[in-house]
């Protein structure tokens, strides 16, 4: 077979397996999407979850995902980017640098269940909280921190290019520098990097198990308190989310139509997905191209 | 004058030492928190060899799991060599299926069309990776193990679902590490080869990814690290048994399956528990040396 005819096959061959990936993930999304489409409504959405009986909705484990994502973005955006500050502008190199490096590796590199098992034995076990929201939040904290650090760094390093010297120069502080010329300028790329680590928050559930919990107990709004058990807003009660619910369903299967909330409620995480997804392309170009005017 | 000081001294709090001192402070919170899960997962792990006078030995190299004891006389035991053959053997096969993948996709982003890579691929392995873990679990549950009873018999539940499973998951990692690496070739290699020639295959197989080598075994490595760690997809499809696998249809458990069943049903302190912190402190050690051996990787790469 000559050198030609052999490029062509390769070429087909690296064609054909490209097409079949795409074709895998279509099918992924589009068999979710469709096998859950009789869950997408507001009954199911809003409902309360029942037990014993069929027609639970996932209400409950809904807000308690979408409260856990706030709390652990709040933790998280500034530390992250507070860490790509000193790693991008203030570091130097040396043992220190190295230090932190490596222990951003290995940040990055624990297994989410080993965070959720060390979330159960600090913030559940010896801090008394229970499982309980924050001990969830923290431990997703200790998950999407290394990334955060290295999405904002990268942004830092390559906004701060060009433009520091010119700052300092006018006599401007590091700090101010950071703050008024560097930070903003980089906005595009951290937001982009924050409505990722979004999706993915959104979607954990193994380092939840064991920190907030298995459970989802009644909302009552109208407590106010951040700390009250009964509270819908407290850090310290159990909070079951959407993902650790589908898996509890899968392994318990406490209701007879386990597997249809189970599709309704993977149809739901999917969605959010695709939405933090497309919402991270869009914002992040739009943001660029107004700071860059190239539109 | 004194006045003037006093000032400047607080113009340079506010415009830079308070903004620094927070840099560090989220600095220094990175390596605390590294430290601490160090140090309180190895002070719990150790337990079950100094408390409860557990050989080492016999944890890592016995498959005796046994974490009730049966009857009166015999004490539990808590071989884990089932759960650490049975990531390992998951994590290297799910390797296998997805590294050539992985790898054929990268060339393909970059090399054979530049265009579709970023206008498709990209965004389509971005995707992969925010499908959450439980989702791939679910759908292994609900697809792939009934296809795999359906026609290769057994149970369903099985190492090759796991395998699958697995394997789709750590795509994305492999591919996009994979990938980076590619991008980083100096342009005059591939337009040498050309030159002289080459076909573009033969310029694939020949110089880009020999030149992309040590990045593309990073990406693996680092997919055998995730495959490793990763915990509820594999538990929801691969059977839980504690028992060697039978072949690719026979059913086992892994570190993390086991951990995550059995941490909720076991009492805080006993020995069972213990155990399990154990494998916990196993598992944290194994990552240890798989970035030890992305930073030998990294080493190699910039010589």
């Amino acid at each position: 077979m000559n050198s030609k005819v052999k490029d062509k096959i390769a070429t087909i061959v690296l064609y054909i397996i490209s097409a079949l990936v795409i074709l895998l993930l279509i099918s992924l999304i589009g068999y979710i999407i469709y096998n859950g489409r009789q869950s997408l409504n507001l009954k199911f959405l809003f409902g309360e979850p029942k037990i014993g009986e069929a027609g639970g909705g996932i209400g409950r484990q809904l807000y308690n995902s979408i409260h856990l994502l706030i709390v652990t973005l709040i933790i998280t955006v500034p530390l992250g980017v507070g860490a790509g500050i000193y790693l991008a502008e203030y570091a130097k190199e040396g043992k220190l640098l190295n230090i932190i490096r490596l222990s951003i590796e290995t940040m990055a590199s624990l297994p989410s269940i080993v965070v959720g098992l060390f979330g159960l034995l600090v913030f559940v076990n010896m801090a008394k909280w229970g499982y309980s929201l924050i001990a969830g939040a923290l431990a997703i904290t200790i998950i999407n921190l290394p990334g955060m650090t290295r999405v904002c760094e990268n942004a830092i390093k390559a906004a701060s290019f060009g433009v520091k010297e010119a700052s300092l120069g006018l006599g401007a502080t590091r700090w101010q520098t950071i703050k008024n010329v560097v930070l903003p300028s980089a906005m595009p790329q951290i937001l982009t990097g924050v409505i990722l680590a979004a999706g993915r928050i959104f979607g954990e559930a193994a380092a939840l198990l064991y920190t907030a919990g298995m459970s989802a107990p009644t909302l009552n709004f109208t407590n106010l308190s951040l700390t009250s058990k009964v509270s819908a807003y407290s850090l310290y009660r159990p909070a079951e989310t959407l993902s650790v619910y589908i898996w509890k369903l899968n392994s318990e299967g406490m209701v007879p139509d386990a597997a249809k909330i189970a599709n309704g409620a993977s149809a739901v995480l999917i969605i959010a997905v695709l939405i933090f997804n497309v919402s991270a392309r869009i914002i992040g170009k739009k943001l660029y191209e107004s700071h860059t005017g190239s539109k | 004058m004194k006045k003037n000081d006093r000032k400047s001294i607080f113009l340079k709090l506010k415009n830079e030492y308070l903004g620094r001192a927070f840099a560090i402070f989220c600095g220094a919170v990175i390596v605390i928190l590294t430290f601490s899960i160090i140090f309180f997962l190895t002070t719990k792990g150790l337990n079950t060899f100094i408390k409860h006078g557990y050989s080492i030995f016999h944890f890592i190299f016995s498959g005796d799991w046994k974490p009730e004891g049966s009857g009166d006389a015999l004490t539990p035991q808590f071989g884990t060599l089932i759960f650490i053959l049975g990531s390992t053997v998951v994590s290297f096969l799910a390797v296998i299926v997805s590294a050539p993948i992985g790898v054929a996709l990268a060339v393909f982003m970059n090399v054979i069309s530049p265009k579709l890579g970023t206008k498709v691929l990209q965004p389509a392995i971005e995707l992969f990776v925010g499908i959450p873990s439980v989702v791939y679990g679910w759908i292994g549950v609900s697809v792939l193990v009934p296809i795999i009873k359906i026609f290769f018999g057994g149970i369903g539940f099985s190492l090759l679902a796991g395998v699958l499973v697995i394997s789709v998951m750590i795509l994305p990692t492999i591919t996009s590490i994979s990938s980076d690496a590619i991008k980083t070739i100096p342009k005059d290699y591939i337009e040498a080869s050309y030159g002289l020639g080459a076909t573009r295959w033969q310029t694939i197989i020949k110089v880009i990814i020999p030149a992309a080598k040590s990045g593309i075994l990073t990406g693996i490595v680092l997919g055998v690290s995730r495959a490793f760690g990763e915990a509820l997809a594999v538990q929801m499809v691969i059977g839980n048994s504690v028992t060697f696998p039978k072949g690719l249809l026979g059913t086992t458990a892994t570190l993390t399956s086991i951990l995550t069943m059995d941490m909720a049903n076991t009492i805080y302190g006993t020995a069972w528990n213990d155990a399990l912190w154990s494998m916990a402190l196993l598992l944290l050690i194994i990552s240890f040396v798989f970035i030890l051996i992305i930073r030998k990787l990294g080493k190699r790469g910039e010589i």
